[in-house]
């Protein structure tokens, strides 16, 4: 009896209840959504479920060490981080027209998935350690840190990730002071450099633009994933066709329904009302995860739990645009409910983060 | 260090990073609102039109192409059927290099230069999309080999589909017709009938005769199936499926025995006869000599089959019973006669003397008797055994065009009887007021006199002349010639009857006809112009010879140097009716280029007579005609 409690005292100290509670709801949302998706496929559940699985426990093992341990970890994995992109520019394995794996001995990793942590880590910790002078100078020399890594991972090519890492640390940099002018500047900047990026694009990319601004454009190529995915939303209709009914899911008419366009899928089978529901869960977790960025004791802290909040809700956003079709198709996957282990570890590595950061000691202000 | 942390905790620092917090919450808020917005848009304003396109997607709506209705002579004879078979088809569009794959395909399965020039024909009248068959009727080791083979030939597939087949070709081509594949005209009058959707799937329509004029009884109802179908185009189940309503069968009026007989009795002569019940209008016999091999245009015909028809100096394609006009020559004078008689322009008894010649009164020119020096004292009755023409000559001057025009009108010379099957021509029954509106010109009264043996203007189709003819035998009822007898739904097996339509009665004092009727009688006893044709007939008929003259007819042949004296000869003509106290059938015949009507064309229409009065035509099967279509389609698998 005893000792139950011991165990359930080791295993929950760390861990943030209500946040773990909306993670195992979305979760199981994933599930029930893929069962439908793959055709009531178990074999891919359950390999979803042991995904989920190592993903929970690697965010239990982050929970338990505290930030200062993390923090020391900042600059290593970024470096780390950064030779292997190098490498996989150099050395990488060329699958789908992208260079984005590196083949090490034992298996392949996408360097870019550890990135996605780095970065946030990085930018804090170059941020902490610049605290008090926070001259313009510095947030070029943040600017530098972000830009690097990011490049490379445009070149790969990979536009959705390029995305996702270049804001979660342009977040470090909002929520680090950067001024409003500046801020300005970067958005004038950005729009204005949009031609040189038009000619620095690939063909698709460009082309996944040009779709989205006309999907009946090119309705069997490029423009059929958002055509096909739009028709399964808007046929959902208020209440949906219910699990395991909808047309363009069962009958194959929607692409990628496991992974990328996952969200289609849930919306043709629950129609507004299950999507209502799902926004206000992932606006849940979002609002916890504010709740511990506002409380936390430093600048380290805050900065790298709002940069992993917002990332998050970026790839809500991102995901859920591009499915219904106002955002141009990139690779994001929906956070914990699309199929795949990669970022449901990269995920929960942040929640993790963010659990460690909430319920070790805080130093109080005196 | 802890402690370091804490000295830099600055409550500025912290009120400054509160507010951009607070500024990203702001933003979380608003760019789920956005993403709300296009939720709503989708999922409530667009529901109904993503729901139709959702059901777009997944329901595809396959046509089921009705069996068409088969075709039976009058005692349930067979002259058009279907038969299924497979098919080699090729969509074009599918095809890269057409040439190339048709060579490489001819090393499997036979494809003799015929089939690829019909295949040429085919593919530039059509659209690249449309599977079209280049083989028909595969052998079973054909599908074999060609199955193994099929990995090498994208775009070329086996099907299993119906076929329309005439068993009796040539015999009666010129009445049933034939079905052919719908062009582009026939989908443009398809649309505007509102028909299209009909037609879905179907690949052939009536074109001519029969399968033309009856496509709406013979097409049946079209089928369809829901389906529902995945992104891959496979079917995953049939969601509802209105089965076709095949076509009604027909029966026709037709004797295919009396058709028969009616052919071989014309030997090695072009010509035409259209035999008709005096009763109700029933057309027996409808010969149009040379037929066609109908069934050459079910796939499309041959370039070099179409020339052999289109240019062969026989014409064969040419409808003579329906189309031809030629003057009906001395078949005109019974006519003449009831209008001499019921116009009270001549008594029975009233007799002239022939010299020979006719001339007008004042006017040096003579018009001429077939007969040199003329057949002495002529009354009306003798005036039609010997074919007399200068007792017409003299008639026709008394009666005056008009008169002709209007009496005579009654027997439907000159105007389209009102058949059932398309392309009919109406000929000429000219008046006065005929030559003022097309040549603007006045009527001579010389003009009359050639008129009065039939020649001059008058034309006339061997429809119209069994026509009239037939209003004789019968007392005057002009009955609707008609083809169809019976409609049978294929289904229930239930036929329905055609009824005879009575158009008009002509209005004749019964002794009027009687005297013309009894010198008719006498035509075919010695004496008579067919004479020889009556020896020994077990029955007595009546009839009329007459010849009519090719030079200077309006039938614009294009004659072949070698054979123009041959082509230029006279045709032979005969118009009769038997038994002549209860007629039963009545006729015309036409044999062009033969000589007189006594010696070739009467002789014709005894051997009809007697097939159809004496002959032991094989009892009515009609049994066999309840059998379902489809039933009848398996027969030929």
């Amino acid at each position: 009896m005893i000792d139950i409690r011991k165990i359930w005292y080791y295993l929950t100290r760390y861990i943030d209840g209500l946040l773990l509670a909306g993670i195992l709801a979305l979760m199981l949302v994933g599930l029930i959504v893929l069962y439908s998706a793959t055709g009531a496929n178990i074999n891919k559940v359950s390999h979803q479920m042991v995904n989920m699985v190592i993903a929970l426990v690697i965010m239990w093992l982050v929970a338990n060490i505290p930030l200062q341990q993390i923090k020391r970890l900042a600059l290593p994995m970024y470096v780390l981080g950064f030779a292997l992109l190098i490498a996989v520019a150099l050395f990488g394995e060329i699958s789908n027209g992208a260079r984005r794996w590196l083949d090490i001995w034992v298996t392949k990793i996408q360097p870019s998935e550890l990135m996605k942590i780095a970065i946030p880590l990085m930018m804090a910790w170059y941020f902490d350690k610049h605290e008090i002078t926070l001259r313009l100078r510095d947030y070029l020399g943040a600017v530098i840190v972000l830009m690097l890594p990011v490049a490379l991972i445009l070149k790969q090519p990979d536009l959705g990730t390029a995305i996702l890492i270049a804001a979660s640390g342009f977040y470090v940099l909002f929520l680090a002071g950067l001024s409003w002018r500046i801020i300005a500047g970067l958005i004038v900047t950005a729009a204005a450099s949009f031609p040189l990026m038009w000619s620095f694009m690939h063909d698709y990319q460009r082309q996944r633009i040009m779709t989205l601004l006309d999907p009946s454009q090119d309705p069997l190529g490029s423009g059929y994933h958002t055509i096909q995915s739009s028709i399964a939303i808007g046929s959902g209709g208020l209440i949906g066709k219910g699990w395991q009914n909808g047309t363009q899911t069962q009958l194959d008419f929607l692409p990628e329904q496991s992974t990328d366009f996952i969200f289609a899928v849930f919306s043709e089978e629950f129609g507004l009302i299950g999507n209502t529901l799902l926004l206000l869960l992932y606006l849940g977790v979002i609002g916890r995860c504010m709740v511990i960025t506002a409380n936390a004791s430093t600048q380290f802290t805050r900065l790298i739990a709002g940069s992993i909040t917002l990332t998050f809700f970026t790839y809500i956003f991102v995901n859920m645009g591009m499915v219904s079709g106002i955002l141009p198709v990139v690779g994001v996957p929906l956070p914990l409910i699309s199929y795949g282990g990669t970022s449901m570890v990269t995920m929960l590595l942040g929640f993790g983060i963010l659990m460690s950061i909430q319920t070790h000691p805080k130093l109080i202000k005196t | 260090m802890n402690h370091k942390v804490e000295l830099r905790n600055h409550p500025e620092e912290l009120r400054k990073f509160r507010i951009r917090l607070a500024v990203s919450s702001g933003f979380v808020i608003l760019f789920f609102s956005i993403l709300y917005v296009r939720f709503y848009y989708l999922q409530v304003t667009q529901q109904d039109h993503y729901h139709t396109l959702a059901e777009a997607n997944r329901i595809s709506i396959l046509p089921l192409v009705p069996n068409r209705g088969l075709i039976f002579d009058r005692h349930g004879k067979t002259l058009a059927q279907n038969y299924s078979a497979y098919t080699l088809e090729v969509i074009p569009s599918k095809v890269p290099n057409l040439d190339a794959t048709l060579d490489e395909l001819a090393t499997l399965i036979e494809i003799t230069p015929t089939d690829r020039q019909r295949f040429k024909k085919l593919l530039r009248e059509s659209k690249r999309f449309k599977s079209l068959p280049i083989r028909s009727r595969l052998t079973d080791l054909e599908i074999a080999s060609f199955a193994v083979n099929r990995y090498r030939f994208p775009g070329i597939e086996i099907k299993a589909r119906v076929f329309r087949q005439y068993p009796e070709k040539e015999r009666v081509s010129h009445v049933v017709g034939y079905i052919s594949r719908i062009n582009d005209q026939d989908l443009e009058q398809l649309e505007s009938s509102g028909e299209l959707n009909n037609y879905r799937g179907s690949q052939h329509i009536g074109k001519i005769g029969i399968e033309q004029s009856y496509e709406r009884q013979l097409h049946g109802i079209a089928g369809f199936e829901e389906v529902e179908t995945d992104a891959a185009g496979r079917s995953i189940r049939v969601l509802s499926r209105t089965p076709p309503t095949p076509g009604n069968n027909l029966i026709l009026t037709l004797d295919l025995g009396l058709q028969e007989a009616a052919e071989k009795a014309f030997g090695e002569f072009r010509g035409a006869l259209v035999a008709l019940d005096p009763n109700n209008g029933e057309i027996l016999a409808f010969v149009s000599k040379p037929g066609y091999d109908n069934n050459l245009f079910i796939g499309g015909i041959d370039q070099e089959n179409w020339n052999l028809l289109n240019h062969s100096i026989d014409r064969p394609l040419n409808n003579r019973a329906l189309r031809g006009v030629y003057p009906p020559g001395s078949t005109f004078k019974p006519f003449m006669a009831l209008a001499a008689l019921e116009l009270g322009k001549r008594t029975p008894e009233y007799t002239m003397s022939d010299p020979g010649f006719f001339s007008l009164p004042g006017v040096d020119r003579r018009y001429r008797d077939w007969k040199p020096g003329g057949h002495g004292r002529v009354n009306l009755h003798r005036s039609l055994v010997v074919s007399c023409d200068t007792y017409y000559y003299s008639l026709a001057n008394d009666l005056g065009i008009d008169n002709i025009h209007n009496f005579i009108g009654q027997f439907g010379l000159g105007k389209k009887t009102g058949i059932d099957i398309e392309g009919e021509v109406s000929g000429l029954l000219p008046s006065a007021a005929w030559k003022m509106k097309q040549y603007k010109q006045k009527w001579y009264a010389g003009d009359t006199i050639s008129v009065a043996i039939g020649q001059g203007y008058n034309l006339t189709t061997p429809l119209q002349l069994a026509f009239a003819t037939m209003i004789i035998a019968n007392n005057g009822k002009a009955y609707l010639p008609h083809l169809v007898k019976q409609v049978q739904n294929s289904k229930t097996g239930n036929t329905e009857e055609v009824p005879a339509k009575l158009l008009y009665q002509v209005n004749m004092k019964p002794s009027h006809l009687e005297i013309v009727k009894n010198a008719l009688v006498d035509v075919t006893r010695p004496g008579g112009t067919a004479a020889k044709a009556g020896i020994n007939a077990g029955y007595s008929f009546a009839g009329k010879t007459g010849t009519s003259q090719v030079i200077g007819i309006k039938q614009g042949e294009r004659y072949n140097e070698k054979s123009i004296n041959e082509r230029h000869r006279d045709h032979a003509m005969f118009i009769a009716y038997a038994p002549a106290d209860d007629p039963k059938i009545a006729l015309a015949v036409l044999v062009e280029n033969s000589g007189t009507g006594g010696s070739t064309a009467a002789p014709i229409a005894r051997k009809v007579f007697d097939y159809y009065l004496l002959g032991q035509h094989p009892e009515p099967t009609i049994a066999q005609l309840s059998e379902p279509a489809d039933e009848h389609q398996h027969d030929h698998l």
